[in-house]
């Protein structure tokens, strides 16, 4: 294509090709300080394309392709084309990673061992994991956590934080040395804006850390802490999971393994601050 | 209700993991990961070293797991022998599980 | 990674002659696997290399397409196992087709294949009782638009597609290989006959039968999409049962010259041959597919879609449908 780029996040490989320019210099700015996908042969392909040539001057419209395909995936503004490239990659993560199960959470990690947190959108977990990592644990990633079956540890996969509407302000206050992508205002998910992990999070992304405590946030009530018995656990986990079924028995056998293994917590909080507090208080008792 | 017999996986054919009133099932043959309550698991197991007619998974379930009428039904009948309304809650959770594709008309 | 000057002739050359890969660079593995994944033959492709020396990233992707194939061949077979049960009172045969009557006969056509739809062949007598068996086991209409409805049992070679509201799995109910409108008729009540019980309870077409089915589904069925992986199934079936008696058959079933086609373009596509005349036309056709496994050649693409709708209808009846499709937006 045009216009080409490659990145390994984590384990994974990327290549990203479009008709633009503008989106693979926003991606090799943020992604500067990231390696290239291994042996130069990435997992992924990724295509940003115009469905019309005239399309890529006139009122130029974002396609978004690859290996893996929604047949109906919404074409997004040139303006929003960093947003398009991330969607394609995470969209390659949810239906083609088959080495991994794929959970829908945010991780951090401290001492070795892995914190993790899912929840449905609004929940807050890219914002804990950012704001805990700006306390000093190491931001493994804000949207998928990698359980390896064969160990069953946790790999990073630390690509750029999406931070939506109010996470925005938030994050750059606790974070105020971050290097920012464009704000998006008005996206289909609302303002966007994309931030880099930490260069601590970007040295260590090879290193895997085994998974200690599943924490489900809800944000916006008052502070409670609730044991999620085994069963919800596991049920609640094979919905965040893009590919639990795909992997069939490695799949079966990694989360019954993560499940057996954690502690699972519901954790209701009013503000970050608060959740900071309750998630290292349950940390430390663990 | 068709009287049988019915048929569970071979005892390799599942892989069992208990989790709490819930245990995870998953059935190699299809790929596909159940979650069942008693006494489902306790049906797979007898089920799985033959297969067996209703009356006789009745009588199985009674002596092996000392299932009374209190375990398959709602718990409003006096423990005793198993009665007609215990034969038809039994009757129901096989159906269930002859929908899964877990048990098969033998 | 610039722009890829080739098309998914390496892919078909990787396919019949695996040691061909060794040696590429980097650029090269990742523009065969793209084409690969486009035309789903990556777990095919994943097979026929195991072994080979190759660098690790690839032999990961390949490790994985080889699990995600096996995790498809065993959801297949489940499919075609819950039909069999929900039809086992019907007192009539029922015959896996394509990719999961390869897996289901253990064939070579069926390793590493991807297999989408379970498709299934019953006498056009037995629709009926096979349509209310699975609507009883829990399968339910896809479209309950009355005109698409109506379209699939006048004029198609199946009802309407079902879908399994447990499973989230599709079948397809075929009474012959070809839709009624077609120009060729093949003579399904032969390949009913002739078809073969295997020990799992599941029937499949005879070898002959399933090369003729796969003939009439790549050049009498369609505007060829996926048509690499349906010539490789060909190539394979081929390589497994060889020919005799294979035109003989064709030719009563009115598909000698898709069969005869299918042997040149296999020999021209997966091996030595040069294409001639309106082979080259659908060689082009088959490997349009460039580097990061994109469509390419849009003029033939277009030309190939317009002939499948002219080879399934007349044209005052072509006429009508695109119209019917075309009000509907």
């Amino acid at each position: 294509m045009r216009h080409a780029f490659a990145v390994r996040i984590g384990p994974v490989g990327f290549r990203i090709g479009s008709d633009w320019r503008a989106p693979i210099a926003h991606l090799e700015t943020l992604y500067r300080d990231y390696p290239k996908p291994l042996d130069g042969v990435p997992d992924f392909t990724v295509r940003l394309f115009a469905r019309r040539p005239w399309r890529r001057f006139l009122r130029p419209s974002v396609e978004i392709g690859g290996d893996y395909m929604l047949p109906d995936a919404a074409p997004l503004p040139l303006r929003q084309g960093l947003l398009a490239a991330e969607m394609a990659m995470n969209l390659q993560m949810a239906l083609g990673a088959r080495r991994y199960l794929l959970l829908h959470a945010s991780a951090v990690e401290r001492d070795g061992r892995a914190l993790l947190m899912t929840g449905i959108s609004g929940a807050g977990k890219s914002t804990l994991a950012t704001l805990l990592a700006a306390k000093g644990w190491r931001f493994m990633g804000d949207e998928f956590a990698l359980l390896d079956p064969a160990t069953g540890l946790i790999h990073a996969f630390p690509r750029l934080i999406s931070l939506k509407n109010e996470a925005i302000a938030a994050a750059e206050a606790a974070c105020p040395d971050a290097r920012m992508g464009p704000l998006m205002p008005a996206t289909p998910k609302g303002d966007i804006r994309h931030m880099v992990p930490d260069a601590r999070a970007i040295a260590a992304m090879d290193v895997p850390a085994r998974p200690a405590l599943l924490v489900f946030p809800r944000h916006g009530f008052a502070p409670e802490i609730r044991s999620v018995q085994p069963g919800e656990a596991f049920v609640r986990m094979t919905q965040a999971s893009t590919n639990y079924v795909a992997l069939g028995e490695a799949g079966f056998r990694a989360l019954t393994g993560l499940i057996g293994d954690v502690s699972s917590v519901a954790v209701d909080y009013p503000d970050g601050a608060s959740a900071i507090e309750q998630v290292e208080a349950l940390w430390a008792k663990l | 209700m068709h009287d049988g017999p019915y048929r569970a996986p071979p005892e390799g054919g599942l892989l069992i993991a208990p989790l709490d009133e819930f245990t995870a099932v998953y059935h190699r043959a299809s790929g596909i990961t159940h979650l069942l309550t008693e006494p489902a698991p306790q049906i797979l197991a007898i089920l799985g070293e033959g297969a067996l007619s209703l009356g006789a998974l009745l009588d199985r379930l009674a002596r092996d797991y000392e299932l009374t009428d209190g375990d398959l039904t709602d718990g409003d009948l006096p423990d005793g022998d198993l009665t007609d309304g215990t034969r038809e809650a039994l009757a129901a959770r096989l159906a269930e599980l002859v929908e899964s594709g877990l048990v098969e008309r033998a | 990674m610039g722009e890829a000057v080739t098309d998914a002739r390496v892919l078909a050359r990787a396919l019949a002659d695996p040691a061909s890969v060794v040696g590429l660079d980097p650029d090269g593995w990742t523009t065969l696997l793209a084409m690969a994944r486009a035309e789903q033959l990556i777990g095919t492709l994943a097979i026929r290399l195991d072994g080979l020396a190759m660098p690790a990233a690839v032999k990961a992707i390949l490790a994985d397409a080889r699990a995600a194939a096996e995790h498809g061949r065993r959801s297949a077979l489940w499919e075609a196992e819950m039909a069999r049960r929900a039809l086992a009172a019907v007192d009539c045969p029922v015959i896996v087709l394509k990719g999961t009557a390869f897996v289901a006969a253990g064939l070579a056509a069926g390793q590493g294949r991807s297999i989408g739809d379970l498709d299934i062949l019953v006498p056009r007598a037995s629709l009926d009782a096979v349509e209310s068996a699975l609507l009883a086991a829990g399968w339910e209409w896809v479209k309950p638009d009355p005109y698409d409805d109506a379209y699939y049992r006048r004029w198609m070679h199946e009802l309407p597609p079902l879908i399994h509201r447990e499973r989230d799995r599709m079948i397809d109910v075929h009474h012959t290989i070809l839709p009624l409108t077609a120009r060729i008729t093949p003579d399904a009540d032969a390949l009913i006959a002739g078809s073969v019980l295997l020990e799992n309870g599941l029937r499949t077409l005879s070898p002959n039968g399933m090369l003729i089915h796969a003939a009439a589904h790549l050049f009498a069925d369609g505007d060829l999409a996926g048509g690499l992986r349906n010539l490789w199934d060909i190539r394979c079936l081929l390589d497994e049962f060889g020919t005799d008696g294979l035109l003989e058959e064709a030719r009563r079933h009115g598909l000698n010259r898709e069969i005869a086609r299918s042997l040149r373009l296999v020999a021209t596509l997966f091996g030595d041959d040069v294409a001639r005349g309106v082979d080259c036309f659908y060689a082009r056709r088959l490997t349009a597919r460039d580097g990061w496994g994109r469509p390419t050649r849009p003029a033939t693409r277009l030309a190939f879609y317009i002939r499948s709708h002219w080879l399934r209808m007349p044209p005052t009846m072509l006429a009508r449908h695109l119209w019917t499709k075309f009000r509907k937006g």
